[in-house]
């Protein structure tokens, strides 16, 4: 194993792309993820890559759909409200089949909002950034090495499916340090880009990149293409974790940096004697359906925690289908809940400490 | 197992201080997590950084209730000083805080950082003396261990660095409070 490093999750953002062979990002600062520009503002012209500062959101997310039409690596970030700012470009990256990788370090909402550590675009990353049919692949890392993991993961998938993929982090992820090792990626097998408008000598058919189908049916078609491919991620690319829910009698449902507080509490709990479990979802889309469905037959409740107002809720019910009772625990705003806080909650629910 | 809470003005060397810790932590196979309180921060502003060192993987990275709170000035005592567990402890620097902890079930301890940084021409340093001091008190590393730690990030063109530091964390290792 390679020697670990000790580092800001935003810079490890920034150094798991280039490891990835991105050598493109387009971003526009803002709190609490700029140390990533300010990372990458000194190492990709090192590695002959490019960092440029767009004068906005909404012109970084338009060069990256440019230059990965162009059938090269490229990634943007942002926190939320600069993230809101993209959403256009990125139902225009979608519509033309593009990948990318988008990330979003979030803050508190909604408006400009404030700095510190949220959930709160869950539904935004999951259900709808931008018009039109549309998912894209959207993973939560609750490590800092999970960030350097999953970020190498993103660009890999974006290219074999040809969407993009968002790293959900937070503000707290994105300003913590902890040991990093970036070996521990896995390979995979990537298709050649041949849809890519790049220079070719007139050696073959020119390809053109767009995203506008006048006739519906053409159009339709373009779209159920699309969700083949989204029924070959769901099949292929769910991500999870789980944590002493093998005998738990309530499940709590965390990700991201909410699950390590969880996490704790989950201990703490175990040591009163309450059974309590965590599941939690890597992949926020695709959703881990069928796991929690499996949990869902062998324990009592669910519990989900999140730094928001409870934006995965529908999303666990739906999964389990409301087979048992969910209910839900967070702070928001930029408030990051305490293990404390989430015992209490599970030892209500428990009926008491035992 | 150790929550440790750094607190003070920004500009004292809080966050540094904090990353030398979770530094040694790793070097020592520990896992750590270093995490700062950000925000509109200046210098003069307060400034927090937890920080955990520990023998399994890392729950929450927010320490609310420390094992070991560093005291950089008045206010962070006065907000953390209730939250230090039962059996933990609590260092001040003397210079800044010219109050005492009243608390019967922690340990606490004393030392003008500040004033012997300066008066040993180590002005900015105070936070390093600091260290020196908590980890002979706690026993977290042995001294030869962090000061190796401490240096072993210099550049070669930085190496003055290296002296001024180890004087640092030698004064704070060797003070009797």
């Amino acid at each position: 194993m390679a020697e670990k490093m000790l580092m800001k999750g935003n810079e490890v953002i920034g150094e798991a792309a280039i490891r990835a062979g991105c050598r493109y990002f387009f971003g526009y600062p803002i709190t609490p993820q700029t140390e990533l520009s300010e990372y990458l503002a000194k190492k990709m012209p090192k590695v002959g890559g490019l960092c440029l500062q767009a004068e906005s959101e909404v012109s970084a997310i338009n060069m990256v759909l440019g230059c990965t039409a162009s059938g090269e690596r490229a990634f943007t970030s942002s926190s939320s409200p600069g993230v809101s700012l993209k959403s256009e470009g990125v139902s225009y990256i979608i519509g033309s089949d593009l990948p990318c990788v988008i990330v979003n370090v979030q803050r508190g909402g909604p408006g400009l909002g404030g700095i510190q550590p949220a959930q709160s675009d869950y539904l935004q990353a999951t259900k709808a950034l931008g018009h039109g049919d549309m998912h894209f692949v959207v993973l939560a890392p609750a490590y800092v090495q999970e960030i350097a993991t999953l970020m190498g993961e993103a660009f890999d998938i974006a290219d074999i499916y040809r969407t993009p993929v968002m790293l959900l982090a937070d503000g707290a992820l994105g300003q913590m340090m902890e040991p990093v090792d970036f070996e521990a990626k896995r390979e995979r097998a990537l298709p050649e880009k041949t849809w890519a408008a790049c220079g070719h000598g007139n050696k073959r058919k020119h390809n053109i990149v767009n995203s506008l189908y006048i006739e519906p049916e053409t159009l339709e078609n373009t779209v159920l293409a699309r969700y083949e491919r989204y029924k070959a991620i769901e099949e292929n690319e769910v991500q999870y974790d789980e944590y002493m829910t093998e005998d738990a009698e309530i499940c709590v449902v965390a990700y991201g940096i909410t699950a390590r507080i969880v996490k704790t509490a989950v201990k703490a709990a175990r040591e009163m004697g309450i059974k309590a479990g965590l599941f939690r979802p890597i992949t926020l889309w695709p959703y881990p359906k069928k796991q929690l469905a499996g949990l869902a037959d062998k324990v009592d409740k669910f519990l989900v925690v999140e730094m928001n107002m409870g934006q995965m809720v529908d999303d666990v019910k739906v999964a389990t289908g409301c087979k048992r009772p969910v209910e839900f625990f967070g702070r928001t705003g930029g408030v990051i809940p305490t293990p404390d806080e989430i015992l209490a909650k599970i030892v209500e629910m428990n009926g008491g400490a035992k | 197992m150790s929550n440790i809470l750094l607190a003070g003005f920004g500009g004292q060397g809080i966050l540094f201080a904090g990353k030398q810790i979770v530094l040694a932590g790793m070097r020592d196979g520990k896992y750590v997590s270093w995490l700062p309180s950000y925000g509109p921060e200046m210098r003069g502003g307060t400034c927090n950084c937890s920080v955990i060192v520990e023998d399994e993987p890392i729950g929450s990275p927010l320490v609310t209730k420390p094992d070991i709170l560093l005291a950089f000035n008045t206010p962070s005592f006065d907000k953390f000083e209730s939250k230090v567990v039962k059996g933990g402890m609590i260092f001040v620097d003397s210079s800044l805080v010219n109050k005492k902890s009243e608390r019967d079930d922690i340990q606490a301890f004393y030392i003008p950082a500040t004033e012997l940084a300066n008066e040993n021409d180590l002005t900015g340093m105070a936070n390093v003396i600091m260290l020196g001091y908590i980890i002979k008190k706690t026993g977290l590393f042995s001294e030869e261990f962090f000061k190796e730690s401490l240096t072993s990030g210099i550049p070669a063109h930085k190496a003055h660095l290296a002296e001024v530091n180890n004087k640092a964390l030698a004064i704070g290792f060797g003070y009797e409070g």
